[in-house]
């Protein structure tokens, strides 16, 4: 007993964890303020196809994305097999671009509405035939700037 | 008096909830990117507007046709798409040498076509492969000039070599051709 009392006596103090709240609260505000939940579920499977030569987006809030692809396992017997549009959080038809580019831009602040983008996430196994068909939707719509989301690759 | 006989609360689990919290967040946080290949759509031409390509000499045009079998036919010959960067490079630099290809790049158009069944991987690849080729050509041009690499330059150096290898890659109106 006595050797235990003698270390404790010669050794250096412990340290203080008084302050460890307080930095984990540090690193837990961070966290919070850089999370952005997914404000959409996924209803298709999106493989996107790589790229060597994209660019990133520097703001996300000014994008509006357009999903394409095959319905996902469980969506399969409603919706069927072929690619479809997904708009917010649920199936749409190509007609129905129009309008969802149009409330995009009511919900822009008007300096940033020429800023605006729209995000094509599709599938690689969707085919050309539909996603001409949503440029000729964003043509009519006036959406010009386009960005077809791919994964980066080296090559 | 009678708040000094209140016992202090122990804060010392305050650490654990933190951390729990911390975790959740961690765990919950996707720090990804959206990144991908930035197009601009031309507008909706006009009933009444004739479009006149007349003006374009044909050999400033490099057509690149995609089939619904996702096979490439570049200037009426089949290519591989690993052809296609080189291509696409040695019609853009061109400078009037060779009478088939362009006069030079600013007068340069790529013009794509694809089918209705063109999956959309080939396309993006397409795109990526004629992107690549633009962009390999002005590296190399900012290389020559600056010492840097086209991405790193800014402001005027960048437009100056952005105006010398302009990036028109023109598509054509949808066509139908082979079927569903």
């Amino acid at each position: 007993m006595s050797r235990f009392k003698k270390k404790k006596g010669s050794g250096t103090p412990a340290i203080s964890t008084a302050s460890l709240p307080d930095i984990v609260f540090m690193l837990l505000f961070f966290f919070m303020v850089t999370t952005v939940m997914r404000e959409t579920t996924l209803l298709v499977e999106n493989t996107l196809p790589q790229a060597s030569e994209v660019k990133k987006i520097e703001d996300k809030s000014l994008c509006s994305y357009i999903y394409v692809g095959a319905p996902v396992t469980g969506m399969k017997a409603k919706f069927g097999t072929e690619p479809r549009i997904q708009l917010n959080d649920s199936f749409k038809l190509a007609s129905d671009i129009q309008e969802f580019v149009a409330a995009k831009r009511e919900a822009t602040a008007e300096e940033k509405k020429p800023q605006l983008i729209t995000c094509i996430k599709a599938d690689v196994d969707a085919k050309m035939g539909l996603i001409t068909d949503i440029k000729q939707e964003l043509r009519k719509a006036q959406a010009f700037k386009i960005n077809y989301a791919t994964y980066a690759s080296v090559d | 008096m009678s708040r000094r006989s209140l016992p202090e609360i122990n804060a010392g689990s305050m650490a654990d909830i933190a951390f729990l919290l911390l975790i959740f967040f961690l765990v919950t946080t996707t720090m990804d990117v959206d990144t991908g290949l930035v197009r601009k759509l031309p507008a909706m031409p006009e009933d009444e507007e004739i479009i006149d390509d007349s003006q374009i000499k044909a050999k400033n045009i490099y057509v690149v046709l995609v089939n619904a079998k996702d096979q490439l036919l570049v200037e009426e010959e089949l290519m591989e798409i690993s052809q296609l960067r080189e291509g696409a490079k040695t019609f853009l630099d061109n400078w009037g040498k060779n009478p088939t290809l362009s006069d030079n790049p600013q007068k340069a158009i790529i013009s794509l076509q694809n089918d209705r069944g063109t999956s959309y991987e080939m396309y993006i690849k397409v795109q990526n492969e004629l992107s690549a080729a633009y962009r390999e050509l002005r590296d190399r041009e900012a290389q020559k000039k600056f010492g840097v690499n086209y991405t790193e330059l800014k402001g005027d150096n960048k437009k100056e070599i952005r105006k010398m290898y302009p990036e028109k890659i023109s598509e054509a109106e949808p066509k139908n051709v082979g079927g569903k």
